[in-house]
């Protein structure tokens, strides 16, 4: 299993750019006040059918052939629930995918949500041609992460993965969080 | 907090380097880790970071780029990572983490020998 939240969404996060999504939008939100942690991943990928939606919680279900199981959904969904949280996923065949996991903030089986800031650059530079929209919060304060502001002053010719471009984007995920958590051990 | 201004000077300073690396010519060297489920929860993270900064602080992105896969349905050896030489064969280490990965790196992408004990030939299968 996932030793963090973060490889929970980063491993969902790679299904959504598998399934051809031009754009994904991850929401990270961290609620004192109603005592929880929400996940959300939203893509405009191929999405699944009725059948497929059913299964998809299911260990013993892939659409893989390279092996039998797939425990990516499945993870994500027991980790949530095993906080007294809750986890919902619902998708439609050309339209896109959404999930959403909820945990219990204050329960001791609560994972940490881990590095964030590595998942979200990681998804950015490795998946050059799908958009990222990034949202952390954290009780009142909230910072937004667009990749398609990034492509909009790059342009076409410098890549996301460029090495001042990947420090930048690093650098970006860190101040921001740093400046809304203040630093907080999540 | 930092700001898209940082961005845009960023762009204009690269915008030379750019011109620059688009007349480096050859063949890429490929490193590929695999980071679907299986690789993901066995650690493929670390490694992936560690090859990809390696690579950037040795100089080599010019020569070798560092990309991820999916599941290539070996999940009992990952984290694996693959490398690809262009005209030889393809060499797939398992069980790596990151000071595996380190070693990798100055064995065989900058010096090319091939870490026989760390590939999946050395396991016997």
């Amino acid at each position: 299993m996932m030793t963090e939240i973060s490889l929970n969404i980063l491993d969902v996060a790679e299904n959504s750019t598998k399934a051809g999504a031009t754009l994904v939008e991850i929401g990270v939100m961290v609620s004192h006040l109603s005592d929880t942690l929400t996940v959300t991943i939203k893509d405009n990928g191929c999405g699944m059918d009725e059948e497929q939606v059913r299964k998809v919680t299911d260990p013993f279900y892939t659409t893989r052939t390279t092996r039998k199981v797939g425990l990516g959904v499945p993870f994500f969904k027991q980790a949530a629930e095993a906080t007294g949280g809750s986890f919902e996923i619902t998708s439609k065949k050309g339209v896109g995918t959404y999930v959403k996991a909820v945990f219990v903030l204050s329960s001791i089986d609560r994972m940490p949500l881990g590095d964030i800031c590595l998942t979200m650059q990681n998804l950015i530079i490795y998946h050059p041609e799908t958009d990222f929209l990034y949202t952390y919060a954290f009780d009142s304060k909230s910072f937004v992460l667009d990749t398609r502001e990034f492509r909009e002053i790059l342009g076409e010719d410098i890549p996301f993965n460029s090495p001042e471009i990947a420090a930048y984007i690093m650098d970006y995920l860190k101040e921001n969080t740093l400046e809304v958590d203040g630093g907080a051990a999540i | 907090m930092k700001s898209l201004e940082e961005l845009k000077a960023l762009r204009e300073k690269m915008r030379a380097q750019v011109n620059m690396r688009e007349n480096v010519g050859g063949e890429h060297t490929r490193v590929v880790v695999g980071m679907a489920t299986c690789g993901i929860a066995s650690g493929a993270r670390p490694v992936l970071n560690r090859l990809s900064e390696l690579v950037q602080e040795k100089d080599l992105t010019d020569k070798i780029s560092v990309t991820q896969t999916g599941c290539i349905g070996l999940c009992q050896y990952e984290p694996i990572v693959e490398v690809l030489e262009p005209g030889k064969e393809k060499v797939t280490y398992i069980k790596m983490n990151p000071e595996k990965a380190e070693e990798v790196v100055e064995q065989h992408l900058i010096r090319g020998n091939v870490l026989g004990k760390y590939t999946l030939a050395s396991a016997g299968i």
